[in-house]
């Protein structure tokens, strides 16, 4: 295949999840719902079951206001109206993480309003020690029963072996992506980088590892271009609309790297190799996650984007703030405080999925670009 | 009443007060100045002293002797004074976003100031954080260990998503314990006394017992006290509650409240026509207006949230249930069935003829399943509710026109109730 041909590919499925479930529904597959951003997708996909990605939609909450008061954020908002309104329909499970306070109380509103679709909370321990891990083993247990309910038959410890595997390679492939796409920034633009990101939620892994390595050889074989204009890193939980990146490629700005939930914040990490309990090495992954939502005393990921601006020669930084997430506002300060001392101007955007115009977000970024020269 | 309660809640401009404070009142001023006044006392004599979350097992740093406050206390108080205004401007300048709880933005720009007009406390030499009641405090305390640069000792009590901890929780919360206090042991060089610790948990638990004791006696009819009384000592429970000193004044207070049983009479201004619940923490700012609103009617708020909000239940001596108790306990740390079956309990036996719900703005964790909860427990008391949006430290997000016709809708309800029933004894 060639790039467009694979491009197209992930595009589709970055762009029609409801199509991607029902491709996957048709074959006979069961899928399960991991919400936004951390669940053991690798125990579903051990079980033999798709993991879809539910982050949620371009929508306006209508069902979800019984549930939610306004100012909490688009992603759960819209991911509980797609529940209550059936859009959700045929999923045979959701996972839901309980990392911030609008889950926790999602994990609850989902029971009351979605019955009938299983929900299956998982909570991630802040203190990442021995301890922590070890209790995150044992949640990682619990969830294996419960899928394993759903699948109708037992999780053994090869499956879950094999999973790793898999998840590990498609780590590493994710990680050659991005790399990669530096080269080829008139190919890989914004909007393509991201989609080819979020289609890894709506796909098998296997089926998503191999074309990502379709593309990344296809890249490699074609010839460097030299970017000529500004390069900026993206942080935050997600970097939606498109109509927004675009932008960024209308005014000549290509995105160099990023640190988003949806993007590259899942490929930080591998899962420990080893020949142990698999499940130990899978929560042992939680370990090394640098994220607003993990508990991070020494602010790892202040140090990290710093790092990241150095080595992928980022003029700027826009910081995307998902409207009304507290766990990334906290961060925020501290990030943009970190960058302005090396030189590299950050941009706070306001991210909500509520359809609406991105006039104004246009002449910002507009402005930004200019400043960055 | 709402003088003294404008006087004393860590809120309000000091006013005169009609009558002179009860025993008990000045004894918890007294209590809480004189901890603000230590702290800064042993950080000038050069002790470690830390800065701490509500709800964290207290009993650890008590027992090693150390000095502790509380930013939420302090942030309560001063927005009670109406004196966090600039520290909110502050925070949003330094790049906060409005969006976050008003304690945390108050907190994280003292946090650079170290200045504000009363509830001073010193640098940090370590922060004790339990996310029990919320996850911002983790993210909260995670800047203050930052920009201080000290350590910062977090309990993670993770989310019960069942009814209560499993026993695997229990575990990795023990083991946060056991390193909380040897980290305490090395910053203070002090060596823990478990008999010490075994006092202070006892204390603990006598005060637990006292603060409910108190919050009880409001289930009589008439209540003998103004339920906005209660918030003026809610610094035992917040900043003293392993303390002796605490045991003193509850004891006090417990006194008092039963002499006005005795003489049939109650702090209360006005005949006590309706009661009600108060879910959600109190609009510091506007304390007066919410209190006068309810007066007004003859609404008594009889019980809150705040009732069993410190019930921390365990054996003195027995750390393994000191973990248990702070994972079981915060409403916040809990699935909407415990909840829910609290406050119905709680409904009746305060025997409540309705609930005001506090939408605040601040705080996610208390909103986003509080339309859940309003149904269930409305659906399974009958009783009748209202929700007002407001923010606990915040002036801008309340707005008091909304407070009064949402009160007066209440009241409306709670009076055809009323009718109703007085109709059916008739
Ligand atoms: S972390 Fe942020 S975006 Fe994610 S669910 Fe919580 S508030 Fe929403
Ligand atoms: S008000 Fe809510 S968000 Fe703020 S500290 Fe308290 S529990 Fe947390």
């Amino acid at each position: 295949m060639d790039i467009q041909a694979i491009l197209s590919q992930l595009s589709f499925a970055a762009e029609n999840p409801r199509k991607m479930l029902e491709e996957q529904l048709a074959q006979g597959k069961k899928v399960v719902g991991c919400f936004p951003s951390y669940t053991p997708e690798e125990l579903v996909d051990a079980a033999g079951m798709v993991p879809f990605g539910v982050w949620g939609a371009q929508m306006e909450p209508y069902l979800a206001k019984k549930y939610l008061p306004v100012f909490a954020c688009p992603i759960l908002q819209s991911s509980l109206e797609m529940g209550l309104s059936g859009k959700l329909d045929g999923l045979s499970a959701v996972v839901i993480p309980t990392l911030c306070d609008t889950f926790r109380c999602i994990t609850q509103d989902w029971l009351a309003g979605v019955p009938h679709i299983p929900m299956i909370p998982v909570s991630y321990p802040q203190n990442r020690t021995d301890a922590g891990i070890r209790f995150l083993r044992s949640e990682f247990a619990v969830v294996k029963g419960k899928l394993e309910e759903v699948c109708g038959h037992p999780i053994t410890d090869e499956d879950i072996k094999k999973s790793i595997r898999v998840y590990n390679e498609h780590t590493a492939v994710m990680r050659e992506f991005t790399a990669v796409a530096n080269e080829h920034l008139d190919i890989i633009d914004p909007v393509m980088r991201h989609h080819v990101m979020k289609s890894a939620w709506f796909m098998p892994k296997a089926e998503h590892t191999r074309l990502m390595r379709e593309l990344v050889t296809a890249l490699k074989a074609t010839q460097p271009t030299c970017f000529k204009g500004r390069r900026v890193l993206l942080s935050g939980i997600a970097a939606e609309p498109d109509s927004l990146l675009q932008i960024l490629t209308d005014n000549n700005v290509a995105v160099v790297g990023d640190d988003l939930a949806q993007e590259s914040r899942q490929y930080t990490a591998p899962i420990p190799e080893g020949q142990g309990d698999p499940l130990l090495r899978l929560a042992g992954k939680w370990r090394g996650q640098l994220c607003s939502l993990a508990h991070d005393e020494g602010k790892g990921r202040v140090d990290m984007l710093v790092d990241m601006a150095n080595v992928t020669s980022a003029d700027g930084m826009i910081f995307c703030q998902m409207k009304f997430c507290d766990p990334e506002e906290y961060d925020y300060p501290l990030i943009s405080r970190a960058l302005k001392e090396i030189g590299v101007p950050t941009l706070c955007l306001e991210v909500d999925q509520q359809p609406g115009s991105t006039e104004q977000i246009r002449t910002r970024l507009q402005t930004f670009a200019e400043m960055l020269g | 009443m709402e003088e003294k309660v404008t006087q004393a809640a860590p809120g309000a401009a000091p006013q005169k007060p009609k009558k002179p404070l009860p025993k008990s009142r000045i004894m918890v001023g007294e209590q809480l100045a004189k901890l603000y006044q230590d702290t800064i006392d042993a950080k000038a004599r050069g002790e470690k002293i830390g800065w701490s979350a509500s709800i964290f097992p207290q009993e650890i740093a008590e027992a090693l002797g150390l000095y502790i406050v509380y930013p939420e206390n302090q942030a309560a108080g001063l927005a009670a004074r109406h004196q966090s205004d600039d520290l909110l401007a502050h925070a949003e300048a330094a790049g906060y976003n409005m969006d976050i709880c008003s304690y945390a933005r108050t907190s994280l720009a003292y946090m650079d100031t170290l200045t504000a007009e009363s509830n001073n406390m010193p640098k940090p030499d370590f922060v004790l954080c339990c996310n029990n009641i919320c996850n911002q405090l983790t993210k909260w305390f995670e800047n203050l260990a930052h920009q201080f640069q000290v350590p910062m000792f977090l309990i993670d009590t993770v989310y019960n998503y069942d009814p209560c901890a499993s026993e695997e929780k229990v575990k990795y919360v023990r083991a946060q314990i056991d390193d909380l206090i040897h980290g305490l042991e090395e910053i203070s060089g002090k060596k823990m006394d478990y008999d010490k610790l075994t006092e202070v948990m006892r204390i603990s638990q006598r005060n637990k017992d006292l603060w409910r004791e108190a919050n009880e006696l409001l289930a009589a009819k008439p209540a003998p006290l103004a339920g906005f009384d209660l918030f003026n000592y809610m610094s035992c429970m917040v900043c003293n509650r392993g303390k002796e000193s605490t045991t003193a004044v509850l004891e006090q207070l417990i006194s008092e409240i039963k002499e006005n049983i005795a003489q049939g009479k109650s702090t209360f201004p006005v005949e006590e026509e309706y009661r009600v619940f108060w879910e959600g923490i109190a609009c510091w700012p506007y304390l007066g207006h919410t209190f006068k609103t309810l007066k007004k009617y003859g609404i008594n708020m009889v019980a809150t949230g705040y009732v069993n909000a410190w019930g921390l239940e365990y054996e003195p001596g027995d750390l393994d249930g000191l973990a248990r108790a702070y994972i079981d306990l915060p409403n916040n740390n809990n699935n909407l069935e415990t909840v829910v079956a609290r406050r119905i309990e709680a409904h009746k036996k305060f025997q409540v003829d309705g609930t005001i719900y506090h939408v605040n703005r601040s705080c996610k964790v208390m909103d986003c399943q509080q339309y859940e909860t309003q149904r269930r427990i409305s659906e399974a008391t009958g009783i009748p509710f209202t929700s007002f949006d407001g923010d606990q430290a915040d002036f801008r997000a309340y707005s008091e026109a909304q407070y009064e016709t949402r009160i007066q809708g209440l009241v409306e309800v709670m009076e055809q109730r009323k009718k109703e029933r007085e109709g059916g004894k008739g």
